[in-house]
């Protein structure tokens, strides 16, 4: 079994509890940062680890954390992205529930090396008892003087505070969080200026996920360059993966980046294969917004490699051959699911969250929505597979926030790699249906 | 002062301007158009995405073209830099698609339509669009909401460029009005339909690029090209009194604001020239103003008769 460096206690009973937790060891980091590290040095290890942002874009946090800028006499604040709302994607929620305390002490650690005073969690608004697990643990952290004046008698002051969402997915969106969290419609800002310039009420600002704030913490404990050995190359580190589909065992996995795809579909310390003895279709590694991988290009890359669980291995090929990790939302569909339908249900959560701000995104996934729904329910015509694709290009990259690039890029894989089965779509309606809405299995073709 | 190449018309302008505002400086056919970008309402830019723009080279320091287009509205210029607009096929297509996507839950009831004439997304569209739609769904509909007894908004023709509610934002004092909804379904409205009781509220017809917000007082009067411009001005407590009267005859049919060539209203004495509901809607009587004279009216549009050229016509290295 791998190593675990977030989720080590994950299981220990009474682990969200302050004192339980801090006797496995809680909390160490913020004694090691505050007492014998200044805030630059808790920068540089973190640069030294090579943690890349786990939120979706793979940013390097180091580097996004040396962008801020640090006028005299103004503000700076850190906020916690938790609005977690990507389909397939759920080790956020699993984090915050099992070990609320290794996320208020990574924001403490983390507030500390940014030199912000006031830090925020932006929760998303479905997980309100996630919200009350938090507000619980920030209690018993400010009881226990974590939090508020004079940590550890350091002389440093932070305040915490969570605010949850109202659901909506376009908050996770740096710039549309920190306008709701500002108590505005959530709409993406335009960049430039970008947060680490100009953020929240107009102060600098970085806004990081919930697993990289979290992993501050053992990079703080165990130093940069122990955290920059586990992995290969460019991805360092642990990271979670939200396994879902058709597999024996989903759930939530810290794995070391760089463990090959094949080991973590088929390994006995990971999912066990597929359920109920079905054939891998097709896989989805890194959360509804990335790319399809047929079954061919799961666990082999398109140049015959074996395919690792890393941001390189997962993008090889760029988007005609490979897909992205993402934030680690991994789900896997069987023989027996319907790549259309699963399109279309994409589509149709994109268009439900696109904030209607920028044309192409409020009306082109509206569009791709009911191309695919008329494709899916059997009205559809081999033209509008074109028509989709066309769309797609028109949407990609011309929009403000990468939403739009969001609900773009699922739709052009599917029809990239599954073009036949849109086209029995179109051409078998009626087969069509019964499969997916009827209950009788049709083979599927290799 | 900084140098930019837009479309090889080399110019010098202000550190700070944006691309949009650099290629207005220029003149000329290398403008790209903005429907929801407004130079006198701060804030406005970036929604409609019309105005994109490809950047072959980001600087003289840094040459490296952008990867992506870029809303020249919104993006400032860097010395060096080169922009790429009527001469980008890139541009072309895109925005084609942008237009596109405008005009797939717009009505076609330009006919019936009183913003028919001067309507920006009737250029848009004769200069990007396609002659037929690709659009099979059914296009989503709205009732029409009265807004205050002098203005009507007709969602149905909304593009959502926010103009509207800057104005209301930033002209009107009592804010009851904004953007309901999101995705698909965002719409403009005042909140349960409250009434917009504002001295400043006509000014929202002006900055409306399209026929969704129309001025009650001359709604299916006439359309716009059958009357004559004359500009005017009278003496008003309130506002500026500079105005353009529309009229038939010696009958004035409608009152505007002063606009340029850009749809956007003048500056006139340094200030934005908004003018009152009471001059917009109730001095509909010569006597109460002074005209100067006739108003040129400078946009291509189908006002200006026997003047209208395409991009196509200009660049037929672009047509298909």
């Amino acid at each position: 079994m791998a190593k675990k460096l977030l989720l080590e206690h994950a299981d220990v009973p009474g682990i969200a509890s302050y004192e339980v937790y801090r006797k496995h060891g809680g909390y160490a980091s913020v004694e090691k940062a505050l007492k014998s590290m200044s805030p630059d040095e808790v920068v540089e290890e973190v640069k030294k680890s090579g943690l890349r942002g786990r939120g979706g874009a793979g940013f390097p946090t180091g580097m996004k954390w040396s962008f801020l800028a640090k006028p005299e006499g103004v503000e700076r604040h850190l906020v916690c992205n938790a609005d977690e709302s990507e389909p397939g994607t759920f080790k956020d929620r699993y984090l915050m529930e099992k070990l609320p305390h290794l996320l208020i002490e990574g924001m403490i650690t983390s507030s500390y090396a940014l030199g912000a005073r006031r830090s925020y969690i932006y929760i998303r608004g479905e997980f309100m008892y996630v919200l009350q697990i938090l507000e619980k643990a920030i209690a018993e952290a400010y009881a226990n003087g974590m939090l508020g004046k004079n940590i550890l008698g350091s002389g440093y002051d932070l305040d915490l505070v969570v605010t949850p969402g109202g659901g909506a997915y376009i908050c996770g969106e740096e710039t549309a969080l920190l306008e709701s969290l500002e108590g505005k419609r959530g709409n993406p800002r335009m960049k430039p200026p970008f947060p680490a310039v100009k953020g929240l009420w107009g102060n600098p600002t970085v806004v990081n996920n919930v697993e990289s704030i979290a992993a501050v913490v053992p990079i703080v404990n165990h130093g940069g360059e122990a955290y920059a050995t586990i992995g290969i190359e460019r991805s360092t580190g642990t990271k979670l993966i939200s396994a879902s589909g058709n597999l024996v065992r989903p759930g939530v996995y810290e794995i070391e980046l760089g463990l090959s795809v094949e080991e973590f579909i088929y390994g006995d310390d990971y999912c066990r294969g597929i359920a109920n003895g079905k054939k891998l279709k097709a896989c989805v590694p890194g959360g509804s917004s990335v790319p399809i991988l047929p079954h061919y290009l799961v666990t082999k890359t398109a140049n015959g490699d074996q395919r690792l669980m890393t941001y390189e291995s997962l993008a090889d090929g760029g988007f005609a051959t490979g897909s992205m990790l993402g934030s680690g939302g991994f789900i896997v569909f069987d023989e027996d699911q319907c790549i259309v339908r699963n399109t279309w249900n994409f589509a149709r959560f994109y268009a439900h969250e696109s904030c209607g701000q920028c044309s192409p995104c409020r009306e082109g996934t509206g569009w791709m929505e009911k191309v695919l729904y008329r494709l899916e329910h059997g009205t559809g015509t081999l033209e509008d597979i074109d028509l989709l694709e066309q769309i797609n290009k028109k949407i990609e990259g011309n929009t403000i926030c990468p939403l739009g690039d969001a609900a773009a890029w699922p739709v052009a894989a599917a029809i990239r790699h599954f073009r036949e089965e849109f086209e029995w779509h179109v051409k078998s309606p009626q087969e069509a249906q019964t499969r997916n809405y009827g209950l009788i299995q049709t083979p599927l073709e290799a | 002062m900084i140098k930019v190449t837009i479309d090889d018309v080399e110019i010098e302008v202000a550190p700070g301007t944006t691309i949009l505002n650099a290629a207005r400086q220029a003149g000329g056919d290398i403008v790209p158009p903005a429907m929801c970008y407004y130079s006198k309402l701060p804030g406005t830019g970036g929604k409609c995405r019309t105005c994109l723009v490809e950047v072959a080279a980001g600087s003289a320091a840094d040459p490296r073209p952008m990867p992506k287009l870029v809303a020249s509205c919104s993006t400032q210029v860097m010395d060096g830099m080169i922009v790429k607009n009527k001469t980008s096929e890139r541009v072309h297509e895109n925005r084609g698609g942008v237009v596109e996507f405008l005009l797939i839950n717009h009505p076609l009831d330009c006919p019936v339509c009183d913003q028919a004439g001067e309507c920006h997304l009737q250029d848009l569209g004769y200069e990007h669009g396609s002659a037929k739609t690709r659009f099979r769904e059914e296009r989503r509909t709205y009732a029409p909401i009265e807004i205050g007894n002098k203005i009507k908004l007709h969602m149905n023709r909304c593009i959502l460029c926010y103009r509207c509610v800057h104005v209301a934002n930033q002209l009107t004092d009592k804010r009851v009005h904004g953007v309901l909804h999101r995705g698909e379904h965002a719409e403009i409205s005042t909140y349960i339909e409250n009434a917009i009781e504002n001295d400043f509220s006509g000014n929202m017809i002006d900055v409306c690029p399209v026929g969704a917000l129309t001025d009650k007082t001359f709604r299916f009067k006439s359309r716009v090209w059958f009357l004559k411009p004359m500009e005017a001005e009278c003496a008003c407590e309130k506002c500026s009194g500079k105005a353009v009267l529309w009229m038939f005859g010696n009958e004035i049919y409608r009152v505007t604001a002063r606009k340029d060539k850009y749809g956007e209203v003048e500056t006139i004495d340094d200030k934005t020239a908004w003018i009152c509901n009471d001059c917009r809607f109730d001095k509909k009587d010569t006597i109460k103003w002074n005209i100067l004279g006739p108003r040129k009216i400078d946009r291509h549009s189908v006002i200006s008769q026997g003047k209208y050229a395409t991009k196509n016509d200009q660049n037929p290295q672009l047509l298909r």
